[in-house]
Parts: structure tokens; C-alpha cells; sequence
């Protein structure tokens, strides 16, 4: 797998592979590209409607404590909304929805779709809720934006997620909260006194939000470096998918392919207009740096997993119909989808494994119909695992009560404009830019089905199939 | 009831029978690294890896097998310039190295035989401690007694963060010592306190506490399922990081001393004072003879060998270590521990065969404190279970009695708070007989009343399914009894578990001769879940425990009302070897409750149940001296639990029911050997009634259920080991004042006429 990984990156700019499969696919003589007919000649399905995407967008992604830092949540997905109003020109009061994702909220605006909406100037009748399943947060808005126009509801729903690391709500600890608010019922001065008097100094230490999970208190890093090690994925193997990622994003930026970002004006600072995590380094240079949660023997460190980001993202979802009726272009179908979960001690991240194999099963198609994959890097260690994962017949058979495995993607089908680890992972916008990604990469290489596939906190998992919309 | 406790459930040595096979290999002409069946190594990037795996039991132990092979792969390794380090591990997920083999130690007639055993290990280990090249431990399961001893002879030790990853010197337990260096390596490796700590209690240590003290150097988190299963790849996990560990210790990249902390810094310099020191040791040792009444000889040796290796040096502190392990192989008490050991371990086996359904589903009937017990111990084992109680508040508080129970196991940390709401998730409160048709099993454990549990028994048997077990916790009632109402008599059965449930090892299990052995086997199969030691006793009015108890009770009301006081009586029991005195256990059992059995198995056996005047106890029940739970019995209980003064109301009680002191029979030892005796014949009786099937389960059924005097043995050790002639002797005198309560039973007799008959080989 390593040596394969960096030979995709060594040999053949990417590009230049992408240019001869262009050219073989459009003169059709390679017998390779003919075995790759595909299932289905598209997961239209009689009496249902077509959704479609019609833009999305984003905010760059930035490390969290950069130029972010003194904004709010709600700022960042305000920023994200209004981006998308520019792209599409859609009227403000066509959006009969809005829903948005988000993890670590911020107490003053949980419900920071909605007050992200006012603020971007949609009109005050459009309702707008949040709705959070940690990484998969924003999978999750999309996907109500989906239902709700499958049911009949809605036709024009506008979805994203937004995450704000540089901020996040430090509490009081319980015992000086009980103090805090048994002394606003307190009536009397001799009341207040005693409940002032009761204060320790222990009380007044601050209580973090948790980076563990909360059912094993296992921090995910932690669970990544055991899954990791559970799939014998080596310290060098995550190092190279780590400096790959970086490597495909930066040339994904130079060239300009990471079309989903907006500029952003930060108030009183510059405009802001690209992702700042893109670091590609040295194999020799990440192999120097020790090991982040397992320490001394474990294998993920800072380099090969994803940083703590600030971003936010946006999309337009609509019925097929309506968006052509409005005389918009759509750029991908979102077809069928799945949520999993499994147990989240041993299994937090594998997400992906169960997902794919679901969702594929469900859209009648095969790993080889896809030509687009986009999978959430949350670490290097958690993808080689869920790769071997997906691989392992006996994995299939013993965890997952399949017949046989799903198969392993193709590397270079896979996450080849960068991915969580590189572009940064705002936990509550990534899906979002998973799903525009995968229309994008489409529509450039001209492949017709992508997997979006992610993991999450509490051992849960998508998977979503996009199909191109014929150009 | 303390003693139970004192044996813990766990193999610190294994008895596991050597099968036969080397045999063969005598026979076989191949080559001596072919022959190996136990220990094996193959050499990695200049690190030889040593796995250890005895093909013939479930765990390893430190059999001859097992030394001889470790000792010339050893020599082979030492002997290879290539290698540079070595790392020690076991291929069995569960298990380091359990101990020594009991078996080895037992098969040996003198002293001198356990002595030259025990210096054959030190040699060994020595060489282990003196290796040229370091050796790392990998530690993943059990790693006990000799185990241990090993690994610390080790120059690094790694071990899994896992629950089954547990460290000691359960030695003790035994009635021995760690003879093989391990009183000299652990008190300069944990400190003189922690080292004492851990010999004398025997208690298993998690590997993350190991860590703190400084056992083990590094921890390993056990891994999930990936390409293997989970046990398999972290074993494979573990090697490879004790590769890494190995080489980097070669490369001195890793180093092996602990960086000490102030707090360590400050305690080794006191603990360099030599006065501090011997403040140390008479601490300890008069710890130990107050909580062992120096009726254990074990813990006294181990602090001697201790003492001597750190006051006169290495060689004294071995030699002292050898040859105390010799002597204490050979005592009585270290012959009964071992028994009880063997015991347990056989009162851990279902003997009846696999049930035909396994139970899924229970219900327990009652939520007081046996009922919310029983529910505690089963829910707690994944077992979804029904409390159902005729009160909304009784229902509350049982269910409070579970949560407690639970949630004390979360601040122990042996729980999270996680695993607590899952495990109470299980459990449903209700009032009502809402589910009982998928219930696989019932135990009621209400009221102690045949009319009670007979209305019970039916309105039960209306809503269960057909192959629905009822199963009646009760500790006196005759079951057939209370199965007379039942249209299945066959799915009848008594389980009487010990109160409080969750501490409480032992079981009783009660058939009549109605009932089927498929129910038979539910029952224990139940039982075992929960995790109890399970005795399996034919039907009789209070069975074999409670009916043991009966007599030595009024007894000890007797001696009461002959004017031994509470705390005297007390000392006498307790004197002897039992964990809590008789006036304190008639407490703690409930004097309403000790009155109903007196008065219930008085009737039924007639004057033999006689001594002490059951009014005593009625007309203290009267007067709400109905033990702990009332604040009053033969004690006051305080609002701190430790406190309690002699009720001076009882005493009048006494008082007025007074009885002359026969001189002839009652001095301090007469008082203990009235009360034991009386114990023990009724005990004997049992087997010769067929109560009991056979002695061990007589002698597991008194330590772990009544607290009968672990150092004894149980009740039929201590007649082989006393002397059924003796016994009788004294027996005959008492008899002569009192009369037939001490006629001995014609068991005993006949033990007592011929000495070869031992109820124990």
C-alpha cells in the first residue's frame, strides 16, 4: 500500500494521468476503460424526484487561533451563506429551508443556523434549524435538506455546517454552577453569604468541553493510534498518506481546483481567500516528531492527523425540477445514503467500512462504478486502517456479517485534491465540502458516481453516492 | 463475614494436572529444540523473543517442565553473541505466568524437598537479574506469584491495559510466602510499605496502578478487532512494541531506571533510617497479629524474610526466604488454604451438565436486600433481569440498593459511569407480573413465610412459561415444602445466597428429589454466571449451612446466658479463627431471624438443637433488639459504622434468663470447642445423612458461607487434621454436663475409632 501510495505521488504529475485517461476514455479503444462499464446507467428511480446540487461553497479553512480567532460561530457561517447567495444568485426568499451542522456549539447561538441566516440577510420567514452528529454534522444538514424535499416540503433548501475551534465554551465546574445558581434563588443576605462562603478554591477551576468521547473517555487520537495499531498500519504508512494529502492539496490550490472556496473579508483584518493547513514537509521532517496521544511506542502524531480547525461551508439543494426551472445548471444528483454505527470503543473510526458496502449494496452499483472517492481524513492511521478494513474478506465475515469484502479504492481515485488532513477538518463543515468536492472533481474529470464517505464521533459513519449531472 | 473474602476467586497457582505426553518425549529421538513443548524463541533483528506456552492447561505455570526448557533456551539465548536483548512472553491471551504449580509444591514430603524447590527458582531468577543482555517482560493476563517473582527478576516490564492484566503475590492466600526472591526484589523495587501492602494481603493489582508503583515501566493498550481477532493482534502488538522497547534498551536509547519524583526521593531517604525501618516492622507485624490472632503463620514469615534481606544483606534474606518457604509448605494452615483453593475451584464447575436452555431472562421476586442482591449480581453479568417488588417503595428502595452498588464499583474505578447506566439498563422495576411469560428463571426472595411463598409460587406459575426454573432464595424453609404447592415440582429449587449478595461468594443449592437435574443444572449454571462458589446440597430442614449454624448459635446463647459477655464471646470466636464473633454474627444475621430458625429447626430435630433458651432471643426481639439493621441487638450501633457498645438492655435480658457456669466445662478453650463442636459434628451428620455429597462442599459451604476458620480449612479438615478421636474425647466430656447436643454422630465416631478414615486424602 505505502509503495503504492508514493508512487502515485512520485511518478506522473496527477494531472497528466488525469489528461491520458481523458483521452482514452473520449477515443473508448482501451480495453481497461470497457471492463469498467458501469452498473447502472444512473440511480434515477422511477417515481422519485431527482435532488440535485446545485453550489456549494466555502469559507477557507483555517487553523483554529489564525485570522479567525476573534470571530463567532455564527460570523463564520454567515460568511459561508452569503458566499453562496453570490454563486448562485439565488433570491432570498426562493430558500424555504435552512439547516446547518455543527459540534461544539456556542451557547449563545445553538441554534446558529438560524441566527447565521438573519445575520446573512435571509428573509426572517425562512426557518432554519442546527442539527449535529459530530464529524458528520453537516452530511447530516444535507441529508435533512434531502428529506425534506423528497417528502414534498420543501424544493429549495439551503444546507452547510459551520465549526469554530479558536473559541469554545469553558465552563465553571458543576459545584460552583449549583452555587452560582442556588445564589440567584437565594432571598435573603444572610442566604447569599453562606453560599458565597461555601466557595472553595477547587470550585473556581474550569471545567474543558471534553476531546474524549463520552461513553469511554478515550480521546479520539487515542482510539485512532489503537485502531492504527489493530491494523498493523505503520508509522511510515501514515506519515506518506499525510504528506500525500498535503502534496495533492497544495497542487490542487496552485491550480486553482479548490473552486468551492470564497474570499472572505474578515473584519478589520485582510480578505482572507485560501486555506492555511497546507503544509506539505518531508518524510524525514514528519518522522522526527514523537508521538501525540500514545506515548512513547504509538504511531499518530500531529503531522498525520487532522488539525483543529476554523471554517464554515454551505450548500444549495434543490429538486432537479425547480433548480431548472430557476434556470440554474445543476452540478450532481445526490442519490442514495446511509448512516452506521458500530461500537465506539474498537471501532470509532471505521465509519467508512460499514458505510460503503451499505451504500453501494443499496445503489446496485459496485466499488469499481465509482470513479470519484472522497473519504474524511481525520487521521492518516484511521484511513490506512479503514482501507485494510475494507479490504480484509475476514473483517467482512466476522465484523460486518458480509459475505465477502468491499474491496479497497483505488488510490488515485482517491481524495486526490487533498482531504481533511491537509485542507483542514472544521467537524462541522466538512461534509459539505466532501459532497461539492466530489461534483467538482466530476465534472473535471468527467467520471459519473462519487462516494463521500466519513466517520464520526460516538462510532457512527455515512457513506453518500453522487451521480454527475450530464453536462 | 471476612474470611470469604480473604480467598479470592483466582488462580495464583494452578493445579492444573501435568497430562501426559512427555512420555513421548523421552521415547522420541529428534532434537532437543524439537522436544520443547513449553517455552520456545525465535530471534528478531538481534532481540530473541521467548514465548512460553504450557500446551496442557489454560494457564502457564512455573512447573519442572516449564523451568527446564525456560532455563536451556535461556542458556541458548545467553550463549547467541547475536543477540543483543531478549523479550519474555506468553502466546495465551489471558495469562502471563498464573504462578508455580501448586501440584509441584504438594507432592513433596519435607521441608527440605519445598526449600531446595524454592532455591532452584532463586537461582534461576538470579541468573534472569544478572542477565548480560536486558530482558523485557511483556505482560498480558494474569501475572502471579512465581509470575511475578519472574518478571521482576526482569530489567523491564511492559503490560496491557486490560482488565485481565493483574499483578500480585497472592502467596499468602496459600498460606506461603513468594519463595523465589520475591520478598528480597520487591521491597527495593516498590518501597518497604507498597511491598508489604502487597505480600500480606495478596491482592491483584491492575496494570495501571502497577504502573504508579512502579511495577511496570510502560503500559500497552489492548487493541479492538482489526486483520485478527482482538486477543490474537494484541499479543502480536505487544511483542512488537517489547521488540522495540528491547532494542532501544540494548541501543541505551530507553533506560530502565525511573526518573523519581520528590515524594519517592523523600520516602527512600526515610526509608534509609534504620530506626524508621524498624518502626516498619513492628507496625506491621502487630497489624498482622491483630487481624490474623497469629493463627497464620505466613504473614509472619514474610515479614522475617523481608527484615532479613534488608537488615543482613542478599545471601541471609534468600536463605531465610527458602527456608521459610519450606516450613510453611508444611503447616496445617497452608494444607488447608490449599485444600480450600482446590475446592473452590471445584465448587466453580458446573457438575451437572449443560442446561437445555440458557437462562436469558430472569426475574427476582422481592426487592429487599437478598432480592435487589440477586438482581445486582446477575444484572451485572449482562443478564436482563425483572425486580419486582408489591411496593412502589420497596421497589425504590432496591433499585437504590443496585445503583449503590454499582456506582460504589464506578468510584473503585473497576466500572466506568458508562458501563453502570448499561448494566442498570437491564434491570426493570415493576409491580406487576408484566413480561413473566419470557422469563426463563424466577428467584423469589420475599418474606420467610411457607404461606407467603406458597401464594407466591402460584400466582407465579400462572403467568411463567412452561420451562420457566422457580428457584426460592430461602435459608431455612424445607424447599419440598414450598414446592408441595407447585404443579411442577420438578422445576422447584432452593438457592440461598449469603447476604449482602454482592460480597458474599458462596451459594447454596437446594434439591428435593423432585427435582430434575436439567433444573439442577439451570440453577448452578445461573449461579456460576453471577459468579459464586456453588454447593449443591440435598433438601432438609435448614439445609447444611444454615443447619451448621443453628447449633453453634445457641451455643453461643448459652454461654451468653452462662455469663460470657458479647465482647468476650466474641473474642473467644473469634479467637479461634472465625472473621466476626458469634454475638456479632447473631447481629449481623438478625436476631428475629436467628429466633425463627432456632425455633424452626428446634422443632424439627428436637433437644440435639437445645442450649441456649430461644426465649432469650424472642423476648429480645420483643424488646427491638433485632441486631444491626434495628440498632440494637446484643451490640448499640452507632451512627458511625465502627461503633457499638454492649446493650445494656440485652443484658439484663441475659440476666434474667441466667444459668449456672458448670466449671467442669468452661474455661476459655472448653467455651471455643463447645461452640466448634457442636459446629462440626452437625456438619459431619449432614454427610452421613447424605445432606452434603461429599466433604469438600461441606468445607467450602462453612468458610465461604458461615466464615468458618479459613486456616482451618472447613469443618472436615479440621477433623482430619485435629483428630476425629480428640474431638470425640472432648465431645464426651461436654456431653456428660449437657448431654445429647454433644453426642457425637456415628461418623465422627467411626473416624474417631479408626485414624486412617480422613475425610480428605
Amino acid at each position: 500500500m505505502a509503495s503504492m501510495l508514493l508512487t502515485s505521488l512520485r511518478s506522473s504529475p496527477l494531472t497528466s494521468v488525469q489528461t491520458a485517461q481523458f483521452a482514452a476514455r473520449s477515443l473508448s479503444t482501451s480495453v481497461h476503460l470497457q471492463a469498467q462499464a458501469k452498473s447502472k446507467k444512473t440511480l434515477a428511480k422511477p417515481g422519485m424526484k431527482n435532488i440535485v446540487l446545485v453550489d456549494g461553497v466555502r469559507t477557507p479553512f483555517l487553523l483554529s487561533g489564525t485570522t479567525y480567532a476573534d470571530l463567532m460561530p455564527h460570523d463564520l457561517a454567515r460568511a459561508a451563506l452569503q458566499g453562496l447567495l453570490n454563486r448562485t444568485g439565488i433570491p432570498k426568499e426562493a430558500v424555504d429551508y435552512i439547516v446547518y451542522g455543527e459540534v461544539i456549539q456556542e451557547v449563545k447561538t445553538s441554534n446558529v443556523a438560524r441566527e447565521a441566516a438573519l445575520g446573512a440577510g435571509f428573509s426572517d420567514k425562512t426557518p432554519a434549524h442546527t442539527v449535529t452528529m459530530a464529524c458528520i454534522s453537516s452530511n447530516q444538514a444535507m441529508t435533512t435538506a434531502v428529506g425534506l424535499i423528497a417528502a414534498g416540503q420543501c424544493d429549495t433548501v439551503v444546507a452547510g455546517g459551520v465549526e469554530f475551534m479558536s473559541d469554545v465554551p469553558i465552563r465553571h465546574s458543576r459545584k460552583m454552577r449549583k452555587t452560582m445558581l442556588s445564589l440567584n434563588k437565594a432571598k435573603t443576605l444572610g442566604a447569599r453569604l453562606s453560599l458565597l462562603g461555601s466557595i472553595r478554591l477547587a470550585h473556581l477551576a474550569p471545567e474543558l468541553p471534553a476531546v474524549a468521547e463520552f461513553s469511554t473517555a478515550e480521546t479520539m487520537g487515542h482510539s485512532a493510534d489503537r485502531l492504527a495499531a489493530a491494523f498493523g498500519v505503520t508509522r511510515l504508512e501514515q506519515d506518506e498518506f499525510a504528506l500525500r494529502s498535503h502534496m495533492l492539496a497544495k497542487k490542487a490550490q496552485d491550480s486553482g481546483l479548490l473552486s468551492d472556496v470564497i474570499n472572505f473579508k474578515v473584519p478589520g483584518k485582510d480578505i482572507v481567500s485560501k486555506d492555511n493547513g497546507i503544509r506539505p514537509s518531508t518524510m524525514e521532517q514528519m518522522a522526527r516528531l514523537k508521538p501525540a496521544f500514545i506515548k512513547p511506542h504509538g504511531t499518530v502524531t500531529a503531522a498525520n492527523s487532522s488539525f483543529l480547525t476554523d471554517g464554515a461551508s454551505a450548500v444549495l439543494i434543490m429538486s432537479e425540477e425547480k433548480a431548472l426551472a430557476m434556470g440554474y445548471k445543476p452540478k450532481a444528483y445526490l442519490r442514495d445514503f446511509v448512516y452506521v454505527s458500530q461500537d465506539p470503543k474498537d471501532q470509532l473510526l471505521l465509519g467508512p467500512t460499514y458505510s460503503t458496502p451499505k451504500v453501494l449494496e443499496r445503489s446496485g452499483l459496485t466499488l469499481n462504478d465509482i470513479d470519484v472517492f472522497e473519504f474524511h481524513e481525520a487521521f492518516a492511521g484511521q484511513i490506512m486502517a479503514n482501507l485494510k478494513a475494507m479490504d480484509s474478506d475476514w473483517f467482512a465475515q466476522t465484523y460486518m456479517g458480509r459475505k465477502s469484502k468491499v474491496g479497497a479504492p483505488p488510490m488515485e481515485k482517491f481524495n486526490t485534491w487533498g482531504g481533511s488532513l491537509s485542507l483542514g477538518h472544521p467537524f462541522g463543515a466538512t461534509g459539505c465540502r466532501l459532497v461539492t468536492t466530489v461534483a467538482h472533481r466530476l465534472q473535471k474529470e468527467g467520471g459519473q458516481y462519487g462516494l463521500v464517505a466519513a466517520c464520526a464521533a460516538g462510532g457512527q459513519g455515512h457513506a453518500m453516492v453522487i451521480e454527475a449531472y450530464p453536462q | 463475614m471476612a474470611s470469604a473474602r480473604l480467598l479470592l476467586s483466582r488462580s495464583c497457582c494452578s493445579a492444573a494436572k501435568t497430562v501426559t505426553g512427555h512420555g513421548q518425549r523421552s521415547l522420541s529421538v529428534s532434537s532437543a529444540v524439537l522436544a520443547r513443548t513449553h517455552v520456545s524463541y525465535e530471534v528478531k533483528d538481534n532481540v530473541a523473543v521467548v514465548r512460553i506456552n504450557d500446551p496442557n492447561s489454560k494457564v502457564n505455570t512455573l512447573s519442572k517442565q516449564m523451568q527446564a526448557e525456560m532455563t536451556e533456551v535461556m542458556n541458548e539465548i545467553w550463549g547467541n553473541s547475536a543477540v543483543k536483548s531478549a523479550v519474555l512472553i506468553s502466546r495465551k491471551p489471558g495469562c502471563f505466568i498464573a504462578g508455580a504449580d501448586i501440584n509441584m509444591i504438594q507432592a513433596c514430603s519435607t521441608a527440605e524437598e519445598v526449600t531446595s524447590l524454592s532455591q532452584e527458582g532463586q537461582k534461576m531468577f538470579d541468573q534472569i537479574e544478572k542477565s548480560p543482555i536486558p530482558i523485557v517482560a511483556a505482560i498480558n493476563g494474569s501475572c502471579l506469584g512465581g509470575g511475578l517473582e519472574f518478571a521482576i527478576a526482569c530489567q523491564y516490564r511492559l503490560a496491557t491495559k486490560s482488565k485481565k492484566t493483574i499483578l500480585g503475590t497472592p502467596e499468602v492466600m496459600l498460606g506461603l510466602l513468594p519463595g523465589a526472591g520475591g520478598t528480597q526484589r520487591l521491597p527495593k523495587m516498590v518501597g518497604l510499605p507498597t511491598a508489604f501492602d502487597m505480600m500480606l494481603t495478596g491482592r491483584n493489582i491492575r496494570a495501571d496502578k502497577a504502573k504508579k508503583m512502579g511495577l511496570v515501566h510502560q503500559l500497552v493498550d489492548p487493541l479492538g478487532p482489526g486483520l485478527k481477532s482482538p486477543e490474537e493482534r494484541t499479543i502480536e502488538y505487544l511483542e512488537e512494541v517489547a521488540v522495540d522497547f528491547a532494542k532501544g534498551l540494548a541501543g541505551k536509547k530507553v533506560t530502565m531506571e525511573k526518573k523519581k519524583g520528590l515524594v519517592q526521593k523523600v520516602q527512600d531517604y526515610i526509608m534509609g533510617l534504620p530506626p524508621v525501618r524498624k518502626q516498619i516492622y513492628k507496625t506491621v507485624h502487630s497489624k498482622v497479629m491483630k487481624q490474623s490472632k497469629g493463627l497464620y503463620p505466613a504473614p509472619l514469615k514474610i515479614i522475617e524474610c523481608v527484615q532479613t534481606g534488608i537488615e543482613k544483606g542478599n545471601a541471609a534474606g534468600y536463605q531465610t526466604e527458602s527456608q521459610n518457604f519450606g516450613k510453611l509448605a508444611m503447616t496445617s494452615e497452608s494444607r488447608a488454604l490449599i485444600g480450600l483453593y482446590h475446592g473452590q475451584v471445584a465448587c466453580k464447575k458446573n457438575h451437572f451438565g449443560h442446561p437445555e436452555r440458557e437462562v436469558k431472562k430472569l426475574a427476582v421476586l422481592g426487592a429487599g436486600l437478598m432480592g435487589a442482591g440477586v438482581a445486582q449480581v446477575t444484572v451485572d453479568k449482562g443478564v436482563s433481569t425483572i425486580l419486582k417488588d408489591t411496593t412502589q417503595e420497596g421497589l425504590g428502595r432496591g433499585q437504590q440498593q443496585v445503583y449503590k452498588g454499582l456506582n460504589d464499583k464506578t468510584k473503585k474505578k473497576s466500572l466506568t459511569t458508562f458501563e453502570r447506566d448499561g448494566i442498570m439498563s437491564l434491570l426493570s422495576g415493576q409491580l406487576d407480573y408484566r413480561g413473566f411469560e419470557n422469563v426463563d428463571m424466577v428467584i423469589e426472595a420475599v418474606f420467610e413465610d411457607l404461606s407467603i411463598k406458597h401464594k407466591v409460587l402460584k400466582e407465579v406459575e400462572a403467568v411463567i412459561p412452561p420451562h420457566c426454573v422457580f428457584a426460592t432464595n430461602t435459608s431455612a424453609l424445607p424447599i419440598k415444602d414450598i414446592a408441595a404447592a407447585s404443579r411442577r415440582p420438578e422445576k422447584v429449587i432452593g438457592m440461598h445466597y449469603f447476604s449482602p449478595v454482592d460480597k458474599m461468594q458462596l451459594l447454596e443449592i437446594i434439591t428435593t428429589d423432585k427435582t430434575s437435574k436439567d433444573t439442577t443444572a439451570s440453577a448452578v449454571a445461573v449461579g456460576l454466571k453471577q459468579g459464586k462458589v456453588i454447593i449443591v446440597v440435598g433438601d432438609g430442614p435448614g439445609f447444611y449451612t444454615t443447619r451448621c449454624l443453628a447449633p453453634m448459635l445457641a451455643e453461643a446463647v448459652r454461654a451468653l446466658q452462662e455469663g460470657v459477655g458479647p465482647k468476650k464471646l466474641d473474642s473467644l470466636t473469634t479467637g479461634f479463627g472465625f472473621p466476626v464473633g458469634a454475638a456479632t454474627l447473631a447481629d449481623e444475621v438478625g436476631i428475629d431471624v436467628a429466633a425463627h430458625v432456632a425455633e424452626d429447626l428446634g422443632k424439627a430435630f428436637g433437644t440435639r438443637f437445645g442450649g441456649g433458651n430461644v426465649e432469650v432471643l424472642k423476648m429480645m426481639v420483643q424488646k427491638g433488639f433485632k441486631g444491626r439493621k434495628s440498632g440494637k441487638g446484643c451490640y448499640v450501633y452507632g451512627a458511625k459504622s465502627k461503633e457499638k457498645t454492649v446493650n445494656s438492655g440485652a443484658e439484663e435480658i441475659l440476666m434474667s434468663f441466667k444459668l449456672t457456669t458448670p466449671p467442669a466445662v468452661s474455661t476459655d478453650e472448653d467455651i471455643q470447642y463447645r461452640l466448634m463442636s457442636r459446629f462440626v459434628n452437625e456438619a459431619v451428620l449432614c454427610l452421613q445423612e447424605g445432606i452434603l455429597p461429599d466433604p469438600v462442599q461441606g468445607d467450602i459451604g462453612a468458610v465461604f458461607g458461615l466464615g468458618f476458620p479459613p486456616c482451618l480449612g472447613g469443618p472436615f479438615r479440621f477433623v482430619d487434621s485435629y483428630g476425629a478421636d480428640k474431638l470425640v474425647q472432648k465431645m464426651k466430656r461436654f456431653e456428660e454436663v449437657y448431654g445429647n447436643q454433644f453426642t457425637p454422630c456415628e461418623l465422627l465416631i467411626d473416624h474417631a475409632k479408626n485414624s486412617s478414615k480422613r475425610f480428605h486424602k
